[in-house]
């Protein structure tokens, strides 16, 4: 196993790094369509909530392969030059970003009514109530499940590996190919995001423990 | 009530454990024993490629010429009461279902490779295939040579990185999982030629207008039919059987049956018998 790892390093890194790339370029999309989502949904205006409830539907109800297809197979036919990075990458940020926009809509929801009538009762406009109020208990509740989908991202990024990403799957379909030590391959890339999860576990273990 | 219980729980593991592992031959027995008394030879082969092996979705049955020869085989070698199983494959799974004993031997456009003799055993080859390259119709790529500075699209676990490499050192290569997914991406212009094997570019092009092979085959890389390593009654029985099936005509047959329609494609060089 440590030859596979040795003889075929520069590939195993090269698709680290751009499974970490692609993992932190959709995360912070995904957390900021997702909240500004979650906003929209729990908004008085009916337009907002039924825009951001069509999006939400569309995204979390479609396989994520066949988001990703679309942008890498339809959306060049247009003139639009895309890549199998960028293609995976918008891909699973939209589809995470409705996941995430679910779970903060969630938490908002779980923060009691009386919250906000009392901001607003104090003053407060419902913007302000929302920002300085509703939103950091609420960001604080959904902590625990936003960590899952974080996990959730970064396993999904491997999706790049069926539009020619080159990430860390991606290479190591090739590595398994060519070496033909399929099991030995799988288990080091198992390890290789396992590197990337584990971290990101207990670092929002530890953010619920600090903020809870 | 307990005791039942802890009683019960133990065979009903037993049979999951079962159940489990009971799919397929164990893969360290002689497989060519095993095919002798169940009257069955498992084959591994391609649902995706046509001519070969092809998913016929009205039957739901599996069309091609492999498909053909490996029930001829299969007639050839259990005799007339002989049944052929097909089990589909990919590039990606067929060394795996033949070591874990799933598939008896795999005939799935497989190129014999030296890695890949290190893993299975090959019989003699039944088809003399070749790299070439498909392309747009009004496409100014003549050969291999033209595809410097160009991206290709290739399917993983072929042997396709590596020549192209070779003759064209700075050309880019796209692996894709399967034949469908690197013609989708050829045709959304990620790459501007698809490189594989001749006889399954050829299939893609006689159900495709306005695309075409060109510059010929630029790689010999006869496809053999791979068995499980150590598996040497089984190859010997295939190789018996092929011979036979080539001195009768049948093999003559089935041939041109599946590739003499096709525009350019040399059906004596397939078979062999002029290179």
């Amino acid at each position: 196993m440590a030859k596979i790892l040795v003889d075929n390093w520069p590939q195993f890194i090269h698709g680290f790094w751009n499974t970490v790339w692609c993992s932190l370029i959709a995360l912070f999309f995904s957390l900021l369509l997702g909240v500004i989502f979650a906003l929209m949904e729990v908004a008085p205006s009916k337009l907002a909530s039924a825009i951001a409830h069509i999006y939400i539907e569309i995204f979390r109800n479609i396989p994520l392969l066949v988001i990703t297809m679309i942008f890498y197979l339809v959306v060049p036919r247009s003139g639009i030059k895309m890549s199998g990075f960028a293609a995976g990458t918008i891909g699973l940020a939209l589809y995470s970003s409705a996941f995430i926009a679910e779970t903060v809509r969630a938490g908002i929801n779980s923060v009691g009514k009386g919250q906000m009538e009392g901001a607003r009762s104090n003053g407060m406009t419902y913007n302000q109530a929302m920002r300085y109020v509703i939103l950091p208990q609420a960001l604080k509740i959904v902590i625990p499940p936003l960590g899952n989908q974080f996990v959730n991202l970064i396993k999904n990024s491997s999706v790049l590996a069926f539009v020619a990403g080159f990430d860390l799957m991606y290479e190591a379909d090739t590595i398994a190919f060519s070496s033909l030590e399929t099991i030995n391959t799988y288990i080091i890339v198992g390890v290789f995001y396992l590197i990337l999860t584990l971290p990101l576990s207990y670092y929002m273990r530890y953010l619920e423990k600090r903020l809870a | 009530m307990k005791k039942i219980k802890k009683i019960l729980v133990l065979p009903l593991f037993i049979l999951l454990l079962l159940a489990v592992s009971g799919c397929g031959r164990r893969p360290e027995g002689n497989v060519y024993t095993q095919t002798k008394e169940s009257k069955t030879i498992y084959w591994g082969v391609k649902a995706d490629t046509r001519l070969f092996g092809l998913m016929n979705i009205k039957t739901g049955k599996i069309e091609g010429f492999e498909i053909d020869l490996a029930n001829a085989l299969t007639k050839q070698i259990l005799g007339k009461n002989g049944k052929a199983e097909f089990v589909q494959t990919t590039p990606k799974t067929r060394i795996p279902l033949l070591k874990n004993g799933n598939i008896d031997a795999a005939i799935a456009t497989m190129t014999i490779t030296p890695e890949r003799k290190k893993q299975v055993d090959f019989s003699t080859p039944y088809f003399n295939a070749g790299q070439s390259l498909l392309v747009k119709d009004d496409s100014d790529i003549k050969n291999i040579r033209d595809l410097n500075g160009k991206t290709a699209v290739a399917v993983k676990g072929t042997t396709a990185v590596a020549n192209v490499k070779k003759f064209a050192p700075k050309a880019k290569v796209l692996e894709y999982d399967d034949y469908g997914q690197a013609f989708a991406a050829l045709k959304a212009g990620q790459g501007q030629a698809m490189t594989t094997d001749n006889g399954v570019l050829a299939g893609i092009a006689s159900e495709n207008p306005g695309y075409k092979l060109v510059g010929g085959t630029y790689t010999t890389e006869p496809y053999g039919i791979a068995v499980n390593k150590g598996q040497n009654d089984m190859l010997k029985q295939i190789n018996k059987a092929l011979e036979e099936l080539k001195a009768n005509g049948t093999y003559h047959r089935l041939v041109v049956k599946w590739f003499s329609g096709i525009p350019g494609f040399n059906v004596k060089e397939a078979e062999g018998l002029n290179g």
